[in-house]
């Protein structure tokens, strides 16, 4: 459906009471603002010794003494400054690369075909299919051995726990870059990419170089804050961490939650006073990122006063492509190889393929799992239902369109560390004797939900052509008729996605579900990252399986009912 | 003597601006069944003023001026409640509705008895030759016959006045001038005032009403 030039006379939506009487952005500023809030206060106060209920009644600064004599903590810090820099950078890179060598081309929308998919898959299946290709005794090594290595055992590598966390990186890598990318077409219909492509053609630039000058610094403004939200991310990671990260010295979000979670409530202390750590390396990860940025801007303006053309770039649009290829298909060989142990029989080392097929893992686990799915899908699809409703109030009421500060409240919960506030909250509602309910951590997941469900829902709003609604008000329909009967109907695509988006996010939260439902309430994820420690490949490779088929099945939904919906209206089911 | 205003639409001193500059202003009345054009280039702010006689237009401009029709002042009246109807270059027909749910969308809701509204949709299709497309998917029906379908559903809509925004300007010459007969005559025998904001001297000659200038032409 085509916006026409001339139609921005034309008021997005007429006024109406109902529209007017309260406002939903307001109330979603509280929903996301308050919490954050608090759970950063609730952070705070224990670290300086501040915890009433746990005896802690002066202030101190004893558990940042205790903090700095943890040993490797630096080390700890370290990996995941690094891990954060170099995750983000690395998928940035190669996304700018690849959509200023492709954007416009088949081969883009063939990888963008490619690529989608993977923002439904849970970071923890994507980690632990990676793992089981590298390892030692992974399908990697399987492929080349005997033959090429010799090795008729598996080696005695640290990876993927490397101590580096190299492996770590790359498994960020291959789930951050899809979701770069996707935030990255989302804002291209923005710029003017075909124009800027021809006159840079014109004069001679390569489509890198010229994508580069003319493009890129309109587009990196768009993606700015999803790439934040990836380097907080990133720096604050736990489920990839666990399963790929380096052990001794674990990265920094991974001891803290260990402390978070031990049965001794005095380390609650210094918990917080790592929390606060993490805070703080996370905001020195963004301050070396806007260091970079200015790097970047200072070589941008230096590549184009030196005029150099540049004309011949296909190496360098190839190997950008081929990393976005390769990175996709490590996912989806990953979750091949997991479905592959979850039916093994015996799977002797340099075998490539499992001597025997056995269904006995999926019947020993399946009836086990079984809370834990419906727990999942429950929690995923009430939040997601919830944030849907406020959603459409905020679009409705247009609170998204008209304030950027909006927006980045609306930001707020991807861009402060989750360990930071989440634990926060779990301790104040201790405090409070609030028990981990499922209503409680119904509301926290509403928290991480509703940005993702908003920003899905809000680029297909807008681009609603607004004359069917211009219209049927000139039919005389109210506005929330207009609501009811034309836009809703019409955006019946758009709302399922954003649906299945919000769903997937949920059922792939590991920290805040770990935190708040305290171990009385544990979801696929939260049982699939516990079984990292142990080793059971089988085990591991179903429940990654599962984790990973919750959400698909939210999005395969999304996508048949349409079609059932409109069985017959040919210009609905595009 | 103070004009008589409740004979078809008045549009009384009517001004449009955006940042400061003003796009147009005009005074007209038009009578039942007669037709109003106004032409001019892009960016003069036609569609500016079909957006405010609709009671659409985007808060950046400001706009003063009454609007009239029948006496009524329509000046500050919700859109939904003004009665505008409208055509544009595109049909624009529900694509989540079959041609006969788009017809009983449009329909007003002072005929409320199920079976009434059904046979006066159909009545609707019969009159512009489209006996049984009732269930009809939209998106099968020919360029033609989706512009009669959209202009069976604003008549059902018992409107005050008709706007059309270029609603002729996609379709080729033959059926271009088919609709436009079609459209006008249809207007002519509901009594209702029409504006017309088009580019093509051939619409406006056949409209057969005055014709306004507006933006550059105006001022040439």
């Amino acid at each position: 459906m085509g916006r026409q030039t001339e139609q921005n006379h034309i008021r997005p939506q007429a006024g109406g009471s109902m529209r007017d009487r309260f406002s939903v952005s307001g109330l979603v500023l509280a929903m996301i603002g308050l919490p954050i809030l608090a759970g950063l206060a609730g952070t705070v106060g224990p670290a300086f010794g501040l915890l009433p209920a746990l005896g802690g009644g002066h202030l101190t600064l004893d558990h940042f003494a205790e903090l700095a004599a943890q040993p490797h903590l630096s080390r700890s810090a370290l990996i995941s400054f690094a891990t954060a820099i170099v995750t983000t950078g690395v998928s940035l890179v190669l996304v700018m690369l690849f959509t200023a060598g492709y954007a416009g081309t088949r081969m883009f929308s063939r990888i963008q075909h490619l690529v989608s998919p993977l923002l439904a898959i849970p970071h923890a299946a994507a980690a632990f299919g990676l793992a089981f290709l590298v390892a030692p005794s992974g399908l990697a090594l399987r492929l080349v051995s005997p033959g090429l290595t010799g090795y008729g055992s598996p080696p005695d590598w640290l990876v993927p726990q490397d101590p580096l966390g190299l492996t770590m990186m790359a498994g960020l890598i291959v789930k951050e870059m899809p979701f770069l990318f996707l935030v990255t077409l989302a804002a291209l219909p923005q710029v003017p990419l075909v124009q800027a492509r021809q006159l840079s053609a014109s004069l001679g630039y390569g489509r890198i170089r010229g994508f580069l000058i003319s493009v890129w610094p309109l587009l990196y403004r768009q993606i700015r804050l999803p790439v934040f939200a990836v380097l907080a991310y990133a720096s604050s990671v736990v489920d990839v961490a666990m399963i790929l990260g380096p052990a001794l010295p674990a990265p920094l979000a991974v001891r803290i939650t260990e402390w978070m979670a031990d049965s001794d409530l005095q380390m609650r202390f210094l918990a917080s006073a790592g929390a606060l750590l993490q805070f703080a390396l996370t905001v020195a990860a963004m301050v070396t990122w806007l260091v970079l940025e200015q790097i970047g801007s200072v070589l941008l303006r230096w590549m184009s006063r030196s005029g150099v053309r540049k004309a011949d770039d296909r190496l360098l649009r190839r190997s950008a492509c081929a990393a976005m290829t390769l990175s996709a298909a490590l996912v989806f060989l990953g979750l091949a190889v997991l479905f592959l142990w979850s039916i093994a029989g015996l799977w002797p080392f340099p075998a490539l393929l499992p001597g025997s097929v056995t269904f006995q893992a999926w019947m020993r686990a399946l009836p086990q799992a079984g809370d834990a799915i419906a727990t999942t899908i429950s929690l995923a699809s009430s939040s997601a239902a919830i944030a849907l409703l406020f959603s459409i109030g905020l679009l409705w009421q247009g609170g998204v369109r008209d304030s950027r500060a909006f927006s980045s409240v609306l930001y707020l919960p991807l861009i402060v560390p989750q360990l930071c506030f989440v634990f926060g909250l779990q301790i104040l509602s201790v405090a409070l004797g609030f028990d981990a309910s499922f209503a409680l951590l119904l509301f926290v997941h509403l928290i991480f939900v509703l940005p993702y469900v908003t920003l899905s829902l809000s680029q297909p709003w807008q681009a609603l052509d607004q004359r069917y609604e211009t219209l049927a008000a000139g039919l005389g329909k109210s506005p929330l008729q207009v609501l009811l009967h034309v836009r809703l109907p019409l955006l019946t695509r758009a709302c399922l996605t954003a649906f299945a988006v919000g769903f997937a996010v949920s059922a792939g939260l590991y920290l805040p579900t770990l935190l708040i439902g305290a171990g009385r309430i544990v979801t696929i994820t939260t049982e699939a990252v516990a079984l990292s420690s142990g080793g059971d490949r089988r085990a591991i490779g179903i429940y990654a399986l599962l984790q990973t088929l919750v959400p698909f099945g939210g999005f395969l939904i999304a996508s048949l009912v349409p079609h059932l919906l409109f069985r017959d209206r040919r210009a609905m089911r595009i | 003597m103070k004009p008589d205003t409740t004979d078809g639409l008045h549009l009384e001193a009517i001004s449009i601006a955006l940042n400061g500059r003003t796009l147009l202003s005009l005074s007209a009345h038009v009578r039942p069944g007669e037709i109003l054009t106004v032409m001019g280039p892009s960016g003069s702010g036609k569609s500016a003023l079909l957006a405010y006689l609709g009671g659409f237009l985007d808060p950046a401009f400001t706009a003063s001026g009454r609007i009239l029709i029948e006496g009524d002042d329509l000046t500050g009246v919700a859109a939904e409640k003004r009665r505008c109807g409208m055509l544009f270059q595109d049909p624009l027909l529900f694509p989540h509705l079959s041609v006969g749910g788009n017809l009983l969308f449009g329909l007003t809701p002072s005929i409320a008895k199920r079976d009434q509204r059904q046979r006066m949709v159909k009545q609707a299709l019969a009159d512009v030759e489209l006996e049984g497309f009732f269930d009809r998917d939209p998106a099968t029906l020919s360029g033609g016959q989706k512009a009669r379908v959209a202009l069976q559903r604003v008549m059902l809509s018992a409107p005050r006045l008709l706007l059309l925004d270029e609603p002729f300007s996609k379709l080729d010459s033959d059926l271009r001038q088919q609709i436009r007969t079609l459209i006008f005559s249809r207007a002519k025998s509901a009594r209702l005032p029409v504006i017309l904001v088009t580019h093509d001297q051939a619409d406006a000659d056949a409209a057969g009403g005055n014709i306004i200038l507006i933006g550059e032409e105006a001022g040439r």
